[in-house]
């Protein structure tokens, strides 16, 4: 199957100041590919500082001036341009973002989901969306500030999808709200996967990603360090030991901790990003350039001695 | 000696006539860790608020060791974590700054909730949630704290690090004998870290 979005070797660093005029450049993302095909719904999880919400600012062509991109974005079949980018953005291609505070805080909801239409189609249309998240249309004369969190963050998914995209972009569409919700929330995600949108479903929360994502591509230190089926997880058929970290760290498998944290951008240790808290490092892991990707098992992985492999 | 919320009433001004909590009551007993669960909207961070003394209840009252909780002075014995650390941190002081809002915080916390000390001098907005909230659950833990309102405090942040915390809160908690009010969603966190899990009913129902 043709695949709605393709990046290749991404790469994002950030030109900063280091000491009086001195310029540093900060790699944020490196060396990421990804696929997104229609009727998928695929999920990037990793951890906050891994890179996960620039990744969406790429694609759309919204990163800072300081930004650098390399690499290649393409989006059905053909290069996407900024000029590209900015006709089919809020189109097309929508963002779920991450913060409540994207929504207009001086602007009714109603309004804001006309985008300044004001026919008896667009009246029909906003109440409906607002429906489809079990929001009232009282809702549409509401100010953000007079909505709860988990309020707030339904009228935001609902201001991007009312356009019908081809391509989601949801970063973090469900903290803040309960099992239920968030369960709706994704459902509709998938219904909209099931109509034939791709879904990007960028996220920390590795079990709400494994309930409605085909594919998950793991996330470490501006990395893609797996790229798994859904059913691995459950399978138990896991690749790289951060993966299986994470999945062990889950309050239902355990809620075991491991030590450290994730390094940061410009402290990125040279060899395998993970090798100061992997229990299965070893001497080459710690030497050498960036760990190469292998293909296991129907999916891949960026280590030495992945799991499943020869043992370390 | 507990902590004690008296059939509590509040309404906002201007959501028109209907409170947001009503008849609610609820006792924490020192070393008791209570989950509490309801859908979003239903109040569950305008209680943490009030137990936390922010705002005062339209009708019930809120006793703290029998007395009423607006009489203590100083540091409030009752701290509630937030759900977004990034507003509950001053954007224009340094970190350092605000971690010791309430008293020199021991650097044994720092140390058991891995602080880095140049994460010290920096200011909130060039860290991340997970870091951030490391510092508000360092400041809520001073010597005075007896009581902590955890208002999902680990929703925004991934599996391991979120493991990390409770698991340093769980000791803490159990080393002072704190009661842990602990607010969210994740109806698997609350199982595991929990005695007791209450649900909040909606407002207007006995």
């Amino acid at each position: 199957m043709e695949s709605l979005l393709q990046v290749e070797h991404l790469s994002i660093s950030f030109t900063q100041y280091d000491r009086g005029t001195r310029q540093r450049s900060l790699p944020v993302i490196r060396d990421l590919s990804l696929a997104i095909r229609p009727a998928q719904v695929t999920a990037v999880v990793g951890s906050s500082g891994s890179g996960k919400s620039l990744l969406a600012h790429g694609i759309l062509g919204i990163l800072p001036y300081n930004a650098h991109l390399e690499g290649t974005i393409a989006y059905g079949g053909e290069p996407l341009t900024q000029r590209r980018a900015e006709a089919l953005r809020g189109r097309e291609i929508v963002l779920v973002p991450q913060g409540v505070t994207y929504l207009d805080p001086l602007m009714e909801i109603g309004p804001q989901l006309r985008r300044g239409r004001r026919d008896d189609a667009a009246r029909g249309e906003s109440r409906a969306v607002l429906a489809r998240y079990g929001l009232g249309p009282e809702v549409e004369r509401m100010y953000p500030f007079e909505l709860s969190g988990g309020m707030a963050r339904r009228a935001l998914i609902a201001t991007a999808v009312v356009e019908r995209p081809k391509l989601i972009i949801a970063d973090e569409p469900t903290p803040g709200l309960d099992a239920r919700a968030a369960g709706r929330i994704l459902g509709h995600f998938r219904e909209l996967a099931e109509e034939g949108a791709g879904v990007l479903l960028i996220t920390h929360d590795l079990e709400l990603a494994l309930t409605i994502a085909h594919r998950v591509l793991v996330l470490y230190a501006g990395e893609t360090i797996e790229e798994a089926d859904a059913a691995d997880f459950a399978a138990g058929a896991l690749r790289h030991p951060y993966t299986r970290a994470l999945w062990n760290a889950l309050p239902q498998n355990g809620f075991v901790p491991i030590p450290g944290t994730q390094p940061y951008p410009g402290e990125i240790p040279v060899g395998c990003q993970f090798a100061p808290r992997c229990a299965r490092c070893q001497e080459v892991c710690r030497s050498g350039g960036p760990v190469p990707d292998t293909a296991l098992r129907g999916g891949w992985v960026r280590c030495y001695f992945p799991e499943g492999g020869e043992r370390p | 000696m507990s902590l004690e919320a008296k059939n509590l009433t509040f309404r906002y001004p201007r959501r028109g006539k209907r409170p947001v909590l009503e008849h609610v009551s609820l006792t924490l007993e020192p070393g008791e860790r209570l989950g509490l669960s309801a859908p979003s909207g239903r109040g569950k961070t305008t209680l943490c608020r009030l137990l936390a003394g922010y705002q005062r209840p339209t009708g019930g009252e809120i006793l703290l060791d029998g007395q009423p909780l607006s009489r203590y002075r100083g540091a409030c014995p009752v701290q509630m974590i937030w759900q977004h650390p990034e507003t509950a941190l001053d954007p224009l002081l340094p970190l350092e700054a605000s971690l010791n809002e309430a008293g020199p915080v021991d650097g044994r916390l720092l140390e058991a909730l891995h602080i880095q000390p140049q994460w010290l001098r920096r200011y909130p907005q060039e860290l991340s949630g997970g870091e951030l909230q490391r510092f508000c659950i360092a400041r809520a833990l001073g010597p005075r704290t007896r009581y902590l309102l955890c208002d999902e405090i680990t929703a925004m942040l991934d599996l391991i690090t979120q493991a990390q915390i409770w698991q340093f809160l769980l000791e803490e908690a159990q080393r002072r004998e704190l009661g842990l009010l602990v607010v969210s969603h994740n109806s698997a966190l609350l199982e595991r870290v929990c005695g007791q899990i209450a649900t909040l009913p909606p407002a207007g129902v006995p």
